[in-house]
């Protein structure tokens, strides 16, 4: 009974969130920004209970198993949850249905944390869709606009289509190998043509999940058209929770096959990065752009995972804690301006730095983290994604991702530059920053250089595998 | 002649193939749901002709087949109320309508 208590802590508690949202707002007669801040404490000690307490422990029959790192992994979900409801309480205040949104929200939190922890392809699947199709209802949730009913479409479309494939490789598994539980399948691999073709088809459904190169054609547009709350829950939270997933499922459960996803990996990340760089290049709003980097961040991400199961776990993860503030504290600063000024393009952002200059140094901040400059926490990040995937000994496929780093260096400094040193006749008037959105950027501010500075962060993480 | 695994998997994989050049040739939102809810019944035929032909021992397959066809329900109400939406907006379900967000 105790076990079902501690090691399903992060689930308990956002299940509660969810069930005590549901009851205030059938109550009624409760002000939204109240609601907000009940939303936000809870997330809170979600976070901080998340990163204490981890063990080893399975439930369910190996349905659901849990270890010290999945634990930080559902940690790091959920601080990254909490940081989005700081940053975008502009415009959480101003809906109508705040209650309804987190209750979406963390019920697709609960499916990554189900996700993560899953031992069985059943399991896998109904956590997947639990984590996906709430999504696609936030993703409409601008009911008005409507770009927004346009994401919303091409995001489940594009959704249901990927779990089809899914299921379609989970079936011819299933008839492969004659069970569903991972533990079992990976002692039936053999790299027969059957198994081969199967996990192409699981491969493409992450592929899809995780925006990788001939699949991401979704992410721009939903990530331009859906809510800038939604948009960073996208880019951020599910990004990092299917990155967890895939690493669990080429490790754990498709290690015998091996070269066939090593091979896989290089194309599709080559493939990944070129082309979120090129695209990045030329995109003039700001929530496109940043979907252009976020898909060329993935590249970097696959890099590190075509290592083997230790360093590139680590790598990634660590990589991922890094995104995680950088992303959000760029979606931080596009939320605040677009909700005050409307202004989302990246020509209004000229001159920024004489009107608001605390938003600006933080902007810089994020994009020289994102685009990999030392004394930030992104070039620590990249570093050792490089260095991972470098001990395949195929340099060659480390210098393509090295070339592509520095691509990426154009476009970030492009805005920073039109920030600080471009003049602009029709600048954005300077913005009130709320006290909560205010301490979620410091915050961001503060986990960009010190999770770079403080190497007891990584061997934390490496002690944890 | 008995239907065999062959002639199941063959049914199968077509309706999966037909599923799929629905999505992609269809211009109507309904029409493309409908392609993916060809697909998933393919999937369930699939599992359905694995668990009694390969692995009639354990129920694996057909519990899966129930929790898909679960899901599928789920999936296709809250693509339909999307789709309303963009109907509202839009006045019209043709995808090709849809088409702001670009490039």
């Amino acid at each position: 009974m105790n076990d079902y208590l501690v090691l399903m802590k992060s689930e308990w508690l956002i299940t509660i969130t969810i069930f005590l949202l549901l009851i205030l707002k059938v109550r009624g007669e409760m002000r939204s920004d109240r609601l907000l801040s009940i939303a936000q404490v809870m997330l809170l000690i979600a976070t901080i209970v998340g990163f204490l307490f981890n063990r080893y422990g399975r439930l369910f029959g190996s349905m659901y198993y849990t270890n010290p790192l999945i634990g930080f992994q559902k940690a790091l979900l959920t601080l990254a949850t909490y940081l989005i409801s700081l940053l975008c309480a502009d415009w959480f205040k101003k809906t109508q249905h705040l209650a309804e949104f987190f209750i979406l929200m963390l019920t697709a939190l609960l499916g990554m944390f189900l996700m993560i922890s899953s031992g069985n392809l059943l399991m896998f699947y109904l956590s997947l869709e639990l984590s996906t199709i709430p999504v696609a209802a936030l993703a409409n949730f601008d009911l008005e606009k409507r770009i927004s009913s346009e994401a919303a479409m091409k995001m489940i479309l594009s959704s249901a289509f990927s779990s089809g494939v899914l299921l379609f490789g989970i079936s011819l598994f299933y008839g492969a190998t004659g069970t569903i539980s991972f533990s079992a399948m990976s002692n039936h691999l053999s790299g027969e043509p059957l198994q081969t073709l199967s996990f192409i088809f699981l491969f493409t459904a992450f592929a899809f999940k995780l925006s990788v190169v001939p699949f991401h054609l979704w992410t721009a547009d939903v990530y331009e058209g859906s809510p800038i709350a939604v948009t960073s829950f996208l880019s951020v939270v599910s990004k990092s929770a299917f990155a967890f997933v895939f690493l669990i499922a080429i490790y754990k459960v498709f290690y015998p096959l091996e070269k066939t996803w090593y091979w896989l990996l290089v194309i599709t990340s080559i493939a990944t990065m070129v082309i979120g760089n090129l695209f990045a290049i030329r995109q003039q709003n700001m929530k496109r752009f940043l979907a252009y980097s976020s898909i060329a961040q993935v590249g970097f991400v696959l890099v590190g995972a075509s290592a083997g199961m230790s360093s590139g776990t680590s790598s990634v993860v660590y990589f991922m804690l890094i995104y995680t503030f950088s992303n959000l504290a760029a979606f931080g600063v596009v939320s605040i301006i677009s909700e005050r000024s409307g202004k989302e393009n990246m020509t209004d952002y000229k001159g920024l730095s004489r009107s608001n200059p605390f938003l600006s140094w933080v902007m810089a901040l994020a994009l020289f983290s994102l685009a990999g400059i030392p004394p930030t926490a992104g070039f620590f990040g990249k570093l050792f994604l490089l260095t991972a995937g470098a001990s395949r000994e195929n340099y060659w496929f480390i210098v393509i991702a090295t070339l592509n780093m520095i691509i990426s260096l154009y476009y970030y400094l492009r805005v920073v530059r039109s920030m600080f040193m471009e003049k602009n006749d029709n600048p954005i008037q300077s913005v009130a920053i709320e006290r909560s959105v205010y301490f979620g950027l410091i915050l961001c501010g503060v986990g960009i250089v010190v999770t770079g500075l403080f190497s007891w962060l990584y061997q934390y993480i490496v002690s944890l595998i | 002649m008995h239907p065999g695994l062959n002639h199941l998997l063959f049914v199968s994989t077509s309706l999966f193939f037909i599923g799929v050049y629905g999505f992609f040739t269809r211009r109507n939102l309904v029409t493309i749901l409908m392609s993916v809810e060809l697909i998933l019944n393919s999937v369930n035929l699939n599992f359905i002709a694995f668990n009694k032909y390969l692995w009639p021992h354990r129920l694996d397959g057909a519990f899966f087949t129930v929790f898909v066809i679960a899901i599928a329900a789920a999936e296709a109400a809250v693509a339909i109320a999307i789709i309303i939406n963009l109907y509202r907006s839009h006045q019209s379900i043709d995808v090709e309508k849809a088409e702001e967000l670009k490039y």
